[in-house]
């Protein structure tokens, strides 16, 4: 299978703190991966590194490698905009912009993103992304109302459709569904299996069931170290390493 | 427990109470005092020609305070034009950029100049605009009211600025939007109802301003469209016509007073307004 | 970032934009102390030291000394302080531990319209309104009885520093006011309820929690006040008196420093003009250290109530 992402030797630090250590991992194309690890253990600072998010943090600096279809992210080639458009993201807690509607929320990205587009063409794009969020039906007749106007699950399948919008060729997922009911987790998790077919995802977790339920492979992180990455099938029934069990069947965490 | 309180506590505790209603009632009579008077002793002289006519002699009834009305226009729109963009600029380099010895060297500065008393800003135009062009003007009664309106607009765009989450600019970069546009069409937007408030309580309070003008704009008894020369505003003429020995010239003190008050409570209550309607 | 090695992009120029109307704003203190300065050398040279404790303001002779107004700004304002203070202090009280809810936002809505008012009209119902009020409700009958005290000693003109104090002390209320209000919100409810649990009375839990709490926050309101007052110009320059000289009664005329620049800048020349910058550069550097104490000692107490204690 081919890998979008391939990282080597991820380390990373903020000021003095080492908060990753020689990562190594791959990512392949049309994969949901889940990387979980009790809190602290570097797997959010890990999936911001992907699209450089890390970009403007004081004292924040990494060594290594993350190749992005074989080119370094960090090389001149990669201007971290351009990154940013081809890998989206989605945060912990919804953050729809305020003072903009539904509509210019998913909007604002193809407006802002220097590329040209026409009314129509940007009206289509949105309804599609939508769509594909899954929101479309209960937003469609209020496109005018303040994003933040709606229910919380709502707002975060908004913020799917906001990195839809953009076309992305990744989806990097930060605890997405952390702040939300169990209704909505659901059907949060159900879109990240729909959009799997056209998109390469990443999600952070903290929730073991949730990495079970939606992935194709889990990363397992702890203390900044990439412990173990398998089959989601396989991480859960008979880990290899004897921290991840200790991990799964709660001893820690 | 009640049974602890003595009378005597009791009866203070009463007392108190209405000393603390008596301070506050003393600390809004000024203000209806002063409203009344306007009111009252303003509608003596409020007519069209007060706001349509050009000042006239003592003695000779009528004539009005046009001029200063078109001068506090003139004079309150060159100022803004160009501080507003120097302030938000500035405001916006504090909040998103301003690290390190600079930023706190400018955040110093913008202090330092909003405790300033206003009427060093007239010392400070008249030195460098009215002696080397040898004459008032109103670029120097404008350049005066700029150092007054610049640093409070600086200080609440910083502010606003900051009240905006961490999340809403991440969530802007991670779309792909450079980090310039990002700041200016979804940073400062979500901030803009805070700034444009901001903006017009400094505005409110630059028009009501006037020991910075008594010697850098001068005032002027007639129409002056020349922003070189000497031109009058309202505070001048109230001021003008209030120290002046002359009956009728205090009712055109009180009418001119009348008018001002109007125009800064206006856009002082619009901007509060506004910052109610974000909430 | 924005430029990496040497690439300018549009991010860089933004940044360096800003960056650039920020150092307008700094170039612009840094000319208002250097102008200030550069104009008020001839007066300093030529007086030196002695500008600050001579009485004397002649310009036929050119004898100029800031003592006159020195004093009459600082007597003007601690006289307003005086009123002030416990006005705001109470009210804050009220607002905050008495008024029913529906008060509440009329109440602090009125105050901060207060501070809205220009100058120049508080100057105007001063001359007009406040002036005769005082002069004949409160300084006449005061001149009659205790006249042998100095400090109420007449001849009554009307024009005074009494005047000048209580028009201060009208228009430096709503700051101390809303300081004084978030001071008092700063107390934990729990120690409110503690007092009264122990069965005092609402002014005891008052008198007890403000003691210990919000001593440091209002010394705190109070200077900021005063640094408003000592600014202040046009309203002072319309009912202190405008008269260069030194009495012990609160009912002489007086001068202010802000006021005499404002009456004779316009048509000084020479050393008369530098002596005026040079009250205007003491006047400056007097609320700049006033402001910046009341910030310090506001920002300690503040430090502290996020603490919890």
């Amino acid at each position: 299978m081919e890998n979008v992402f391939e990282i080597h030797d991820l380390s990373s630090w903020f000021g003095e703190n080492q908060v990753l250590k020689k990562i190594r991992m791959d990512i392949a194309r049309y994969s949901v991966t889940s990387v979980m690890g009790p809190s602290g253990c570097g797997k959010s600072t890990f999936i911001r590194c992907l699209n450089r998010m890390h970009d403007m943090t004081p004292g924040f600096r990494l060594s290594g490698q993350i190749l992005l279809d074989g080119v370094d992210i960090h090389s001149e080639q990669i201007d971290p905009v351009y990154l940013r458009r081809r890998v989206g993201m989605v945060f912990q807690q919804p953050n729809p912009f305020p003072r903009m509607s539904v509509f210019e929320n998913v909007a604002v990205g193809l407006k802002l993103n220097g590329k040209a587009h026409s009314r129509a063409d940007i009206a289509e794009r949105v309804e599609r992304s939508l769509v594909m969020a899954a929101l479309w039906n209960e937003v469609k007749d209020h496109l005018d109302q303040p994003g933040i106007s709606l229910s919380g699950g709502q707002q975060q399948r908004l913020c799917i459709a906001r990195a839809l919008a953009v076309e992305p060729e990744v989806l990097l997922m930060d605890e997405p569904c952390s702040a939300l009911d169990p209704a909505s987790t659901a059907k949060i998790e159900e879109l990240i299996e729909d959009l799997s077919e056209k998109y390469t995802i990443a999600v952070v977790t903290h929730n073991m069931q949730q990495a079970a339920r939606i992935s194709d492979q889990v990363a397992f992180f702890l203390m900044g170290e990439l412990i173990e990455m398998d089959k989601s099938g396989k991480i859960f029934t008979n880990p290899s390493d004897k921290r991840t069990e200790q991990y799964i069947t709660g001893r820690f965490g | 427990m009640t049974g602890t309180i003595t009378f005597r506590r009791k009866a203070v505790d009463r007392a108190m109470k209405w000393v603390f209603y008596l301070c506050a009632f003393l600390v809004v009579l000024p203000l209806f005092l002063i409203f009344f008077d306007l009111v009252i002793k303003g509608a003596k002289e409020l007519r069209w020609s007060l706001l349509i006519d050009l000042p006239r002699p003592v003695g000779e009834p009528g004539g009005g305070i046009a001029n200063g009305i078109l001068g506090t226009v003139v004079i309150t729109l060159l100022t803004m034009t160009w501080s507003v963009p120097v302030a938000i600029m500035s405001g916006i380099y504090l909040a998103e950029y301003g690290r390190g010895k600079f930023a706190s060297a400018v955040r110093f500065a913008v202090d330092t100049l909003t405790g300033v008393p206003s009427i060093i800003m007239g010392i400070f135009a008249y030195v460098l605009l009215v002696v080397p062009m040898k004459r008032f003007s109103a670029w120097a009664g404008a350049a005066a009211l700029s150092m007054i309106f610049i640093p409070v607009v600086v200080r609440t765009t910083e502010d606003m600025l900051r009240t905006v989450p961490t999340t809403v600019r991440e969530a802007a970069l991670a779309l792909g939007i450079t980090r310039w546009k990002a700041t200016l069409r979804i940073t400062v937007r979500t901030a803009w109802p805070g700034i444009l408030t901001g903006i017009l309580l400094a505005m409110s309070r630059i028009i009501g301003e006037t020991a910075p003008l008594l010697f850098t704009a001068l005032g002027n008894q007639f129409w002056q469209s020349h922003l070189d020369q000497p031109m009058a505003a309202v505070p001048l003429q109230v001021f003008t016509y209030a120290i002046s020995p002359y009956e009728d010239w205090h009712d055109k003190a009180w009418a001119g007073a009348l008018v001002l008050i109007t125009m800064v409570l206006l856009i002082n209550i619009a901007a509060r307004v506004l910052t109610r309607e974000k909430r | 970032m924005a430029a990496r090695s040497g690439k300018i992009t549009k991010d860089f120029v933004f940044e360096k934009a800003s960056a650039f109307f920020a150092s307008v704003v700094l170039f612009l203190a840094v000319l208002l102390f250097a102008v200030l300065l550069r104009e008020s050398i001839p007066a300093l040279r030529k007086f030196g030291a002695s500008f600050l404790v001579t009485g004397t303001w002649d310009p036929v002779l050119e004898r100029f000394g800031a003592l006159p107004f020195l004093f009459g700004t600082l007597v003007s304002s601690f006289l307003a302080l005086l009123i002030a203070v416990p006005l705001s202090v109470g009210a804050a009280i009220f607002i905050n531990e008495f008024a029913p809810p529906w008060l509440k936002a009329p109440v602090s809505l009125l105050a901060e319209l207060l501070a809205a008012i220009p100058s120049v009209i508080y100057g105007l119902w001063g001359i007009f309104v406040l002036v005769p009020i005082l002069r004949d409700g409160l300084m006449k009958p005061l001149t009659k009885y205790l006249g042998w005290i100095p400090l109420f000693k007449g001849p009554v003109y009307g024009p005074s520093m009494l005047a000048a104090g209580v028009l201060l002390a009208i228009m430096i209320i709503p700051f101390i006011l809303s300081v004084s209000r978030e001071v008092l919100a700063t107390i934990p409810q729990r120690q409110k309820e503690a007092v009264l649990s122990l069965g005092g009375t609402r002014w005891e839990m008052i008198r007890i929690v403000i003691g210990q709490h919000c001593i440091p926050g209002i010394f705190g309101a109070t200077v900021l006040g005063l640094g408003r007052a000592l600014g202040e110009t046009m309203a002072v320059t319309m009912v202190i008196g405008n008269r260069p000289e030194i009495f012990a009664s609160l009912f002489q005329q007086g001068y202010s420093m802000a006021a005499v620049i404002a009456n004779e800048f316009a048509e000084a020349g020479g050393l008369q003009l530098s002596s005026l910058v040079l009250i205007g550069l003491l006047l400056m550097l007097l609320t700049l250290v006033v402001n910046f104490a009341a910030k310090g000692m506001l920002s300690k107490m503040v430090a502290r109530a996020s603490r919890g204690i």
